[in-house]
């Protein structure tokens, strides 16, 4: 019984961290058709920013619950800065070429920003200890977990909810919908189609940091981290349909709680059970668990 | 006798050369290509399924399977030479793509991509845990004779050549066979392919045997020339390298993927000896230059010269 209520709990830590980084993918996807192999970087970007500017402020002697403010600061500025440098310095003149070569554009601009974060912070690895220490545990059951994992999973809901909220609630978010349903449509009926690739490219970059800065007070950041994110969150987008923020939630939710059950009861599949769980969504829905089939094209 | 075409002769060219610069090239020359060679074998599998309009991410798999299934010949059958080797890594890449392609034919764009890359990291996953295979460390792999005679250097350099000459020929003459006309077909039109008579899966499902076979010997290789081999073989960066080199040469020539590979390795290799730390970074950027530059490849260019003499 213990054991199961562990699986669930690891489980939905798990899942939130991977929805906030997913959902940065999966809107990309969605409204660009761009499946961005840089994202990963973006998330280790996220995370270098936040070790930085909490060893800065913690240094000059700040009150410590400040941090929490700094990691979504961390997240933000990542997001202002990398977003729009990205979309405009380079995606914008590679628009209207084919998904897979967009793939390819995109991982060699990942290969170019592990060395640039290399650069910059060097290879030596960072630690962000105040915003994970500061909280304590809970009990829960007989299980005592860490009070910023609670954290983690409040603002995988906050994004999750304010993302639906700015999709469907929000003006902008509708020409967001219409976007992704129709592009030239959308650029005939006077969307400025590409305003809304700059904000979305934007607002996926940020998730991606916030993914990163959040995660850095709970592991240590260093080269490379951003390497297996890509293919779990690749995952995550897979199962769930890409371009769906629903799909997305639940693929994340899928992935968490198969990778703590393996991890639970059967350690040596750990790495390649969301693996095999992609591959048999994919076979079953090859579109995802979100996504419609498309009619084939004559 | 029926003339030479251009390709064919510039192969046997190739062929003739290389053999030829074998004993006179540096050893690191001589490894360096090796590897390149055994990676432009991988980026001509995704050659051919990239004229068929797929791109797969996961070509890793093969390869590393064609890689493990060498080091088996000798772990496990007690097999030293270099030629069963590599035949064996070939045979069980093939069939693992006769079986998965059972699957993989009926995906298209980006899906396939996605799930060649899913079937690769399960490899990956199983590898990194199997400690009969040395997990995460690998195996070293030693051939002890090439065709008879004691393993060298240089005696595996020119079973590699001798290789991917035979594979450039074999799919320069696949492409201009009605079968390999199907691929650009199925690229443009897949559904005008089937009313013409044509059955576009199976087409498919040989493609990506064909590309996998290619892989599987790509990795066969390596391991004869590296004398190691671990699961990053199968890790997604592997796979991400070799559509790299695929799309950097073009789909222009069966010439071009070797070229390709040949340039990167040593692009890599002087990367890494003058900039240790941003070689990654002159790689990635390199790629940058030629997608928005060269869109149809490296190969484009002397195409084009050779249309405008």
């Amino acid at each position: 019984m213990g054991d199961l209520l562990a699986v669930v709990v690891d489980g939905l830590i798990y899942s939130s961290w991977l929805f906030v980084i997913a959902a940065g993918l999966t809107i990309i996807y969605g409204v660009m058709r761009i499946l961005n192999m840089a994202h990963g970087s973006l998330y280790a970007l996220g995370a270098y920013a936040a070790a930085s500017l909490v060893g800065v402020w913690m240094r000059g002697g700040q009150p410590p619950f400040g941090t929490y403010l700094l990691l979504v600061a961390a997240a933000l500025l990542v997001g202002l800065v990398m977003g729009p440098l990205v979309e405009r310095g380079l995606l914008r003149f590679t628009y209207g070429r084919d998904e897979v070569v967009m793939v390819l554009v995109t991982y060699a601009l990942f290969l170019v920003l592990e060395d640039v974060i290399k650069l910059i912070w060097g290879v030596e690895s960072y630690f962000v200890t105040e915003p994970y220490g500061l909280l304590g545990t809970f009990e829960l059951g007989p299980l005592s977990y860490p009070v910023y994992s609670g954290v983690l999973v409040l603002a995988a809901v906050v994004v999750g909810l304010g993302l639906r909220w700015g999709i469907y609630g929000t003006r902008y978010g509708k020409l967001l919908v219409a976007v992704i349903h129709d592009r030239e449509m959308a650029a005939a009926l006077g969307i400025d189609v590409r305003r809304v690739f700059l904000v979305t490219f934007t607002l996926g970059t940020t998730l991606a940091a916030l993914g990163g800065a959040l995660t850095a007070p709970t592991v240590s950041v260093v080269p490379g981290m951003g390497v297996e994110v890509i293919v779990l969150a690749f995952a995550v987008v897979v199962i769930g349909g890409m371009g769906s923020m629903q799909g997305a939630a639940l693929g994340s939710l899928i992935v968490g709680v198969v990778r703590s059950a393996a991890v639970h009861y059967l350690p040596q599949v750990e790495l390649f059970s969301i693996y095999l769980v992609m591959a048999l969504v994919l076979a079953f829905r090859p579109r995802g668990l979100f996504v419609a089939p498309e009619a084939r094209k004559i | 006798m029926r003339r030479l075409d251009r390709t064919t002769a510039v192969l046997l060219g190739a062929l003739v050369a290389l053999l030829a610069l074998g004993p006179v090239l540096p050893k690191w020359a001589v490894f360096l290509v090796t590897v390149a060679l055994a990676k432009g074998l991988v980026a001509l599998g995704l050659l051919v399924l990239m004229r068929a309009g797929l791109v797969s991410f996961g070509q890793g798999l093969y390869y590393a399977l064609g890689a493990y299934a060498a080091g088996m010949t000798v772990q496990a059958l007690g097999v030293g030479d270099a030629v069963p080797m590599l035949l064996l890594g070939t045979a069980v890449a093939a069939g693992a793509a006769g079986l998965l392609g059972l699957l993989l034919a009926r995906y298209r764009t980006i899906f396939f991509a996605m799930l060649s890359l899913a079937f690769s990291m399960i490899l990956y996953g199983l590898l990194v845990k199997s400690s009969a295979l040395g997990s995460t460390d690998g195996f070293n792999v030693v051939p002890r004779t090439v065709l008879g005679l004691a393993a060298s250097r240089g005696g595996i350099y020119g079973l590699a050549v001798i290789c991917c000459f035979a594979a450039a020929l074999g799919v320069h003459l696949l492409l201009g066979s009605p079968l390999g006309r199907l691929a650009p077909a199925i690229r443009d039109n897949e559904l005008r392919v089937e009313y013409m008579g044509a059955s576009v899966r199976n087409a498919v499902h040989l493609f990506v045997v064909l590309a996998a076979a290619l892989a599987g010997l790509g990795g066969g290789i390596t391991a004869l020339a590296v004398g190691h081999i671990d699961p990053e073989m199968a890790y997604w960066t592997t796979s991400g390298e070799f559509v790299f080199v695929a799309i950097l040469s073009g789909t222009g020539s069966p010439l071009a993927p070797f070229a390709g590979a040949i340039l990167l390795e040593l692009l890599r290799s002087f990367a890494y000896e003058y900039s240790p730390n941003t070689w990654q970074m002159v790689i990635g950027g390199a790629m940058l230059l030629v997608i928005l530059f060269l869109p149809a490849g490296l190969w484009s260019v002397f195409a084009r010269r050779r249309r405008a003499a």
